[in-house]
């Protein structure tokens, strides 16, 4: 039975996990105070995910930036590629937070607004 | 001259919270002073997430946290002005009076009932560590480096090192890779790192980058830009060993060797400050040593989390409140209970707790001085036990508390309470 | 463009003789090889203004030390620099060292020095409690005093072109050709012409004299310092020294003119161009200093630098001579301390060379001796600043935190002679960056305005001129 230990990075009480894989393919996980934990750890190993925080260029605003992230967490594998398609997007003032940026990006996630823009 | 109340200073995550307490405890006429251009303080350029899971139960950016206090300010109709900094606080014959400057109204006093002080925290420059070695362009703090990327959208380097293993020295390790540069090394010079366990998986390891422990920068390299640094390992006594040190070529050195809240305010205002917190002395209610000045947040003592600093604001912001309402008088102060720091113990916040017979139970936050695995965090009260509770594992970088109970601070109300580890 | 007189070196000594030499219809530039004045001896120094109890009677120094430090006081009001006159003591730790207190008294008379006396440890201790135990007497100079350094040559320089004088930055002169009575003094390409040429080049002295063929052997040495909070510049009121020996000489402790606390220098053979702090200098400051008083904080250190003296091997006095081998061509060698006390005596004295060497030195009638600081603002009443804050609402948007300098100031410094270009040159002109957070919040702040002002991009904004660029692109 293979042995796998990590970090849970769900919140900041970042937790140690045990992750017990059995013969059969199925996952334990220990050491987790929370549902949260137990998920993100067979994700982790199965399919990594992380929410993407950066900004993007205000196409209509000189010089100023909006911050942005992804609605949900996205393939760890595909980040920098991502990046380089939020780099080369554009957004137009005026911006709500939430307001969609990128639908469903890399058929992914929408990337949406985490400040305003007047 | 204007009146209020309560006047803030900062409108910053403390700013707001403990205006909002105020404002919902009843204390209507409060004004928020804020000197950048508009309310959330650091939160605004902190664009990563993992605020708000405590106070809000979902995981926000620090934009988002901001805007979400930001709404609530404004729901309540709650005064503010930005682009305008608070200069004095001097005792007035009513309360406190206020003196500020913007560019619209030049200098100009604000007489004020009660004020809070939430001015937040600064980063430790370099000069503050004495690096050797030369003072070349290149070398910023984590944070002016993070104001630069997300801000203002400019890169200071693209070959970076940095040391620190702060929470915003880690961030920005990812932050500056997402974006292009190389970050060859994190080094700490504890055994330890500062920065949440989640932050060193998922902004050093999900990107290989090194985290260096007992190891610092022994030499800047560089006449006019950064060429390299030269890092080494340190011994126990955190003296450079120069046998094992290595040169690394880099552009940029970010420091994220830890916060200092910003009291030149306070100081000024001759209240007392504690030495290890870097903040004013306070009692259960964040009431300083000066009457009626209240402070909460990191110009208190650096948090861990935004949605613990918005917690203590609350309390802060209530008490103010609670101490219009009583018309400026304290209720019956039955004696003061004094804090000891026992084994272990760096700090604590509160450093005393009045007790009038109105208090509820009182959390009591401190921090621990070093890493401890099993031990028993104990409580006593003038020699005699408390609580005592077994504890797995605390860190100085973690925040740990105490609750005293209400019957505990009426049984000795002139007593010495003693938090200690007991090993 | 033909001058009456190039001085070459940005220095205190330079800008102060530019400054002198406007008091007569004459036509003066000042070449500077950096980006700004002050950036070598003159930017990181003691900042004392000696009584002159030091130099040997006799000597240049003596004289102009004891002449400077009397002129200094009027200088400092015309061109609003801050100085404070808290005078000095000399710390003796054993009666041979209070034997050593006496001759330095005797000396200090016969240079003529002011206020000159001699206390007892008791006394000295009772005056300045943070003092050691061990203090066993004090020599005391109350003519002594505290300046910053570059604020005095930047406001020098300023005053001198208010009044006409030239300054070429990024100048460093590379060669020096003479031809039918006019210099034609070169920085690569460029070139200005010169009747008369004064070699004020500081740590570069010795090269800049070679190209006319005069021998010196500039041997820079390097002091290191540490830079303590405003909130420990009480700890002594008095500026601190011990009698030179065993320990070393030199190794003060001070309030600065700003209020900080000053402790060092460390004083070790160097090569040109090695400002590096070393944990060896720092760790030797502190052991020294801790004789003097034992209740430094360092905890509270915000910044460590190091400066170089020119000192020169050829001579223990100042150098100030016309050239043996070129004609008009005046050597200012070795200027050490007490070069920053001595400046505004060099100055005149220079002047006085010059008329002697048959310069025509008619007075100039419209010189106008003051000069407004651009921290000025920071001095006035409530009032004052309000009638500013009208005038220009830039004065009333705070930029740094720590030592609460507004925009206002910041764009006067960048505006006003001579301009600040960097980062590092507005720092110095109006102490923004310069306090506890060391520009941790004002920096982006002032890239952007020196951007603005300067009508160029972010990313060419240096620290301190050449490459030292302070981005390197944009994100996105």
């Amino acid at each position: 039975m293979e042995k796998i230990e990590m970090i849970c990075i769900n919140c900041p009480l970042g937790c140690m996990l045990t992750v017990e894989r059995d013969a059969e393919g199925g996952f334990k996980v220990s050491g987790n105070t929370c549902p949260r934990g137990e998920k993100y750890a067979v994700n982790e190993l199965t399919h990594p995910v992380r929410t993407l925080t950066t900004t993007v260029a205000i196409g209509n605003r000189e010089g100023k930036y909006l911050a942005v992230k992804t609605a949900k967490p996205i393939s760890k594998a595909k980040l920098f590629e991502a990046m380089a398609l939020v780099n080369a997007t554009k957004a137009q003032a005026p911006v709500k937070i939430g307001d969609v940026i990128i639908e469903n990006m890399l058929g992914e996630a929408d990337l949406v607004a985490a400040s305003d823009a007047e | 001259m204007m009146n209020y109340d309560i006047v803030i200073v900062g409108g910053g995550p403390a700013g707001m919270a403990a205006a909002c307490a105020a404002y919902d405890n009843g204390t209507e006429n409060i004004l928020i002073v804020e000197r950048d251009n508009a309310l959330g303080g650091i939160l605004r350029q902190c664009i990563h997430n993992g605020f708000g899971l405590h106070r809000f139960g979902e995981e926000l950016t620090g934009p988002e946290y901001a805007a979400r206090y930001a709404k609530m300010v404004a729901e309540r109709g709650i005064d503010y002005i930005v682009d305008t900094m608070v200069l004095s606080l001097e005792k007035g014959e009513e309360g406190t009076v206020v003196t500020v400057m913007n560019s619209e109204r030049g200098v100009f006093c604000i007489n004020a009932k009660a004020v809070i002080l939430a001015m937040g925290c600064r980063e430790r420059p370099r000069g503050a560590l004495s690096i050797p070695g030369t003072r070349p362009a290149g070398v910023y703090t984590a944070g002016t480096a993070q104001r630069y990327v997300n801000i203002k959208g400019k890169m200071p380097g693209k070959n970076v090192v940095i040391l620190g293993s702060g929470d915003i020295g880690l961030i920005m390790a990812r932050r500056m890779t997402l974006e292009g540069a190389k970050v060859h090394v994190v080094c700490e010079i504890m055994p330890y790192s500062g920065g949440l366990n989640r932050n060193i998986v998922q902004c050093l390891n999900d990107f290989d980058i090194p985290l260096k422990l007992s190891t610092t920068v022994a030499k800047i390299h560089g006449g006019e830009r950064v060429t390299g640094v030269t890092i080494a390992k340190v011994d126990s006594n955190m003296r450079v060993i120069p046998e094992e040190s290595e040169y690394i070529e880099c552009d940029t050195l970010l420091l994220s060797c830890g916060l200092l809240p910003e009291n030149e305010l306070t100081s000024a205002a001759g209240i007392a400050l504690d030495p290890i917190t870097g903040g004013a002395v306070v009692n259960e209610n964040r009431e300083t040593e000066m009457e009626g000045v209240f402070a909460c947040g990191n110009v208190l003592h650096v948090h861990d989390l935004v949605d613990y600093v918005s917690e203590e604001s609350a309390v802060a912001g209530k008490s103010a409140s609670e101490y219009i309402k009583n018309g400026a008088k304290k209720a019956a102060l039955m004696g003061t209970v004094k804090i000891e720091k026992g084994n272990g113990v760096r700090y604590t916040v509160p450093q005393k707790i009045d007790v009038t017979g109105a208090n509820e139970e009182v959390k009591v936050y401190f921090r621990v001085g070093k890493i401890y695995e099993g031990v028993n965090l104990k409580v006593s009260m003038n020699g005699e036990q408390v609580s005592s509770a077994k504890k797995r594992k605390m860190a100085p970088g973690e925040m740990e508390f105490v609750k005293i109970k209400k019957s505990v601070l009426d049984a000795a109300p002139n007593g010495t309470l003693k938090i200690e580890i007991v090993e | 463009m033909k001058y009456d007189v190039a001085i070459i070196g940005g220095g205190v000594v330079g800008a102060l003789t530019a400054r002198e030499l406007m008091k007569y219809k004459l036509r003066v530039c000042v070449l500077e090889a950096k980006d700004d004045v002050a950036l070598g001896a003159s930017r990181a120094n003691s900042g004392i203004v000696h009584g002159g109890f030091d130099p040997v009677p006799g000597t240049l120094k003596a004289k102009l030390n004891v002449e400077g430090t009397r002129i200094m006081k009027t200088l400092v009001r015309e061109l609003d620099v801050h100085y404070r006159q808290n005078g000095s003591m000399v710390l003796a730790f054993c009666e041979e060292e209070v034997e050593h207190l006496k001759k330095l008294y005797e000396r200090g008379i016969a240079n003529g020095v002011p206020e000159l006396y001699l206390i007892s440890g008791e006394e000295a201790k009772k005056r300045e409690p943070a003092l050691s135990e061990s203090v066993a007497g004090a020599l005391v100079c109350d003519s002594a005093g505290i300046i910053c350094p570059y604020d005095l040559t930047v406001a020098a320089m300023g005053n001198a072109m208010d009044n006409g004088a030239d300054l070429f930055c990024d100048f460093p002169v590379t060669a020096i050709e003479e031809n039918g009575g006019i210099y034609t003094v070169k920085s690569g390409e460029k070139a200005i012409e010169a009747t008369y040429v004064i070699n004020s080049a500081g740590v570069g002295a010795d090269t800049v004299a070679a190209m006319v063929g005069d021998k010196y052997t500039i041997t820079p040495k390097k002091g290191e310092y540490l830079l303590l909070d405003r909130s420990e510049g009480g700890l002594v009121s008095y500026t601190i020294f011990q009698v030179p020996g065993a320990f070393g000489k030199g190794i003060l402790v001070s309030p600065t003119a700003d209020g900080n606390l000053l402790v060092g220098p460390t004083s070790e053979l160097t090569e040109k161009g090695d400002v590096t702090i070393t944990l060896a200098g720092l760790d030797k400051i502190k052991a020294i200093a801790a004789r003097s008083t034992e209740k430094i904080n360092y905890r509270k250190v915000i910044k460590s630098f190091a400066g170089l003296r020119s000192s020169c091997a050829d001579s223990e006095d100042f150098i100030i001579e016309f050239s043996k081998n070129a004609p008009r061509f005046i050597e200012l060698v070795g200027i050490e301390s007490p070069g920053l006390s001595s400046a505004p005596a060099i100055a005149v004295y220079v002047a006085e060379m010059l008329r002697a060497d048959g310069l025509a030195m008619e007075a100039n009638e419209s010189f106008n001796p003051t000069r407004t600081s651009c921290r000025h603002f920071g001095t006035l009443s409530m009032e004052g600043k309000n009638e500013m804050i009208k005038a220009d609402p830039a004065f009333g948007h705070l930029i740094c935190r720590c030592e609460t300098v507004t925009e206002g100031e910041i764009l006067a410094a960048i505006r006003q002679n001579p301009p600040a270009r960097s980062l590092d040159a507005v720092k110095r002109r109006t102490r923004a960056g310069m306090g506890r957070c060391q520009g941790g919040f004002c920096t982006t702040f002032i890239t952007e305005l020196l951007a603005k002002e300067q009508g160029i991009d972010e990313t060419e904004v240096t620290k301190f001129g050449g490459s030292s660029y302070m981005l390197c692109g944009k994100t996105k």
